[in-house]
């Protein structure tokens, strides 16, 4: 990609002592054929033509047991989208979800609930996400009482105490209201409610964007930390391209609702296949002058295509430095360009 | 400064406070700060949320409003003060716009959604350089052009919902430049946008800096954003500059342990760590501002001076780079002390020539 890819990489095997636990080979989550349309207005004399938002367009991969995916794309790409959809929070128009080896697509009412205990979501912005008229032992013992696991907020106490403590927090903040905290805090006790019910799997959207720099990097060790003791499985939604690197083992890169690249992390940063990754990857800057400077940038021209018409063949088409006239009738399949590492592109 | 007029700062800010009457209490949100910029150079002032960045930058422009307050300190355009004096809303206004042009986050508020983009670009035109309206029109597809719009003769009759962010960002740099100022202050200008976008936008800046011999004041959060732009980087912490250094001095040899910290917590795409050192704690509360310095009881290094006593920001002779050091040169960098391209580097700690010798000897 640069000539800034640094040999630093960790070559560490002891995995108590690297960033990233080694996730197991079963497969925890796994999307199939995933595409998701949201009407729009309508279009025509009597408005007779429903317009499509194409969201999500035929989307493929699969999560592993204690490990982190990071969901990589710029806005309108569609990764919230997603997240939201494994999730169960909107429904799919094609295409499967598996989890633990079941499909849950069509799962409804009790069971559907139950579900959700297994798999929670952390938001993006901590000052929207809490209730404030409720008080933090409220907050994280609520979906305690709701699954029923506790019979009342106040016997929860004792566990609710222990997870804040768990998530960095102060002892005394359960009786306190999310307002007497700052953001970092806050994010922390969106992070003990997401965690109240043990789960298994954690949607975390955006879960720094909205910090400060020095307060993020305490989030971020956060969420590692419990993924260590907890083996938690995380897909981690992000347009940081920096943090997503940092805490990911496996990255996917999506671009207008298209799924363009998906390898190991180290191997998406070192030798990005698709021309939008290396865009996006030169385009993130670093923090160190001589190199930024010297660093070679492809800056895209234009934008994001209109989601209601995608142009036809790749979507990147009309921003690709390398698009043919096969690309303008043709969508590239997501191939196997070398084991482990899938890229969306023909001519790569 | 001593020099020829020409290295002249454009802009001093000198000892500037501006406080916030709350009715919990008066913010001290600008703490004593004090920087200059001088023709064509590119700053940037990079803090967390809450460091008094952006206050700063409104201060220059006059755009304290109540319950804010400059209740101390200057600051001077080429001489002229913009705080004190009788003439000084005269003077605010003939600057405003037409020499130093303000670029902020969000390009959708700072829009009127109500008009046509090429009649807003008009308006500025017809109002502060007097020119007619055909003269006018032409000038904004110009100023179109020049900041990267594709098509600017059709473009200029859309209003701001048709266009996307980074597409606004454009238009508002556009309208900045207007009046060809000599300084343009860009407040978060890319935090907003998508990375890529983001690119396409300092890239741009970058540029008409260079074309235009525009000094430029960036505000940003972001050391990633600053380290490609700007000449000199000024951090900010709680209301103080706690560090001012050369760009590439800053990042090789934070002098500040918060700047060292600020670098040590923000992820590299280029380099893979186990483990994020992130700065444990908050900042202080500005109701009530530590008597010591700001960053104490965050920092790895505080002494008990530190917790009792504020440093001021000393002049700071960096050292040569790794690899090259040795005791022989911390020496020779001690008689470097009256080169003046190597004092142009201030920090306020006690402790940075400690910590600098530690580096030396390890």
């Amino acid at each position: 990609m640069t000539s800034t890819t640094s040999s630093t990489s960790t070559t560490s095997t002891d995995p108590a002592r690297t960033g990233r636990p080694v996730p197991s080979d079963e497969l925890l989550v796994e999307v199939d054929r995933l595409s998701i349309n949201f009407p729009v207005g309508r279009s025509g004399f009597w408005g007779q033509h429903q317009q499509w938002v194409h969201a999500v367009d035929d989307v493929s991969f699969g999560i592993r047991r204690g490990e982190t995916l990071g969901l990589v794309g710029e806005s309108g790409s569609g990764k919230t989208t997603i997240g939201r959809a494994i999730l169960r929070r909107i429904e799919p128009s094609s295409g499967w979800i598996r989890f633990r080896g079941q499909y849950i697509t069509d799962t409804k009412g009790e069971e559907l609930r139950k579900l959700r205990q297994y798999m929670q979501l952390v938001f993006q912005d901590p000052y929207a996400s809490l209730n404030p008229r409720m008080t933090v032992l409220q907050l994280v013992a609520e979906p305690l009482v709701v699954h029923g696991r506790a019979k009342s907020i106040d016997a929860a106490r004792r566990d609710v105490v222990k997870l804040l403590g768990r998530c960095g927090l102060p002892e005394d903040a359960a009786d306190r209201h999310p307002h007497a905290f700052s953001g970092g805090q806050r994010q922390r006790i969106g992070i003990a409610r997401a965690l109240a019910l043990r789960p298994a799997f954690i949607v975390a959207d955006e879960p720094v964007s909205a910090l400060d720099v020095s307060v993020r990097a305490q989030v971020v060790n956060l969420l590692q930390d419990l993924q260590h003791e907890l083996g938690l499985t995380y897909l981690f939604i992000a347009h940081d391209l920096s943090v997503v690197r940092h805490i990911s083992h496996r990255i996917a890169i999506l671009y207008a609702g298209k799924l363009v690249e998906l390898a190991d992390s180290d191997a998406v940063y070192e030798s990005p296949r698709h021309p939008y990754t290396e865009a996006l990857l030169s385009s993130v800057p670093i923090p160190d002058p001589p190199l930024q400077r010297a660093r070679r940038r492809i800056v895209l021209q234009g934008e994001i295509p209109n989601p209601i018409h995608p142009p036809p063949g790749c979507r990147f088409q009309t921003r690709c430095p390398l698009a043919q006239d096969r690309c303008r009738h043709e969508a590239p399949p997501l191939e196997e360009k070398s084991p482990g590492h899938r890229a969306a592109c023909f001519f790569r | 400064m001593i020099g020829p007029a020409d290295d002249a700062p454009v802009l001093e800010v000198d000892h500037l406070q501006i406080d916030f009457v709350t009715r919990r209490g008066t913010v001290h949100a600008v703490r004593d700060v004090s920087f200059t910029i001088a023709h064509g150079e590119t700053v940037g002032l990079v803090g967390e949320s809450g460091s008094g960045k952006s206050v700063t930058a409104q201060a220059l422009l006059g755009m304290i409003e109540l319950p804010g307050k400059i209740v101390g300190g200057d600051v001077r355009w080429k001489g002229e003060s913009l705080v004190h004096g009788p003439g000084v809303r005269r003077t605010i206004e003939r600057v405003r716009g037409a020499e130093i042009a303000m670029v902020f986050q969000d390009p959708m508020t700072s829009l009127d959604p109500v008009f046509t983009i090429g009649s807003q670009i008009v308006e500025v035109l017809r109002r502060h350089r007097r020119l007619g309206r055909k003269a006018a029109k032409a000038r904004a597809v110009e100023l179109l052009d020049l900041v990267g719009i594709a098509n600017p003769a059709a473009r200029i009759k859309q209003y701001p919902f048709e266009m996307s962010g980074g597409m606004r960002q454009r238009v508002l740099i556009a309208m900045a430049l207007a009046c060809e100022p000599a300084l343009l202050v860009a407040d978060e200008p890319t935090t907003a946008l998508d990375v890529t976008i983001q690119a396409q936008i300092l890239e741009l800046i970058a540029e008409l800096q260079r074309e235009l011999q525009l000094a430029v004041l960036l505000i940003t959060h972001d050391l990633g954003v600053v380290a490609g732009v700007c000449d000199r980087v000024a951090v900010m912490y709680a209301g103080k500059i706690v560090e001012d250094a050369p760009a590439a001095d800053l990042y090789a040899e934070p002098a500040h342990p918060y700047t060292a910290g600020l670098l040590g917590s923000t992820p590299r795409l280029d380099i893979v760590l186990d483990r994020l050192v992130a700065i444990e704690g908050a900042p202080p509360d500005l109701r009530l501002p530590p008597p010591g310095c700001a960053y104490a009881t965050r920092c790895p290094h505080a002494v008990e001076r530190c917790e009792a006593e504020q440093p001021s920001l000393e002049r700071f002779v960096a050292l040569p780079l790794a690899g090259e050091a040795s005791e022989e040169d911390a020496v020779l960098a001690e008689d470097e002390l009256d080169d003046p391209a190597r004092t142009g580097r201030t920090v306020a700690c006690f402790r940075a020539d400690d910590l600098r010798r530690q580096v030396v000897s390890a």
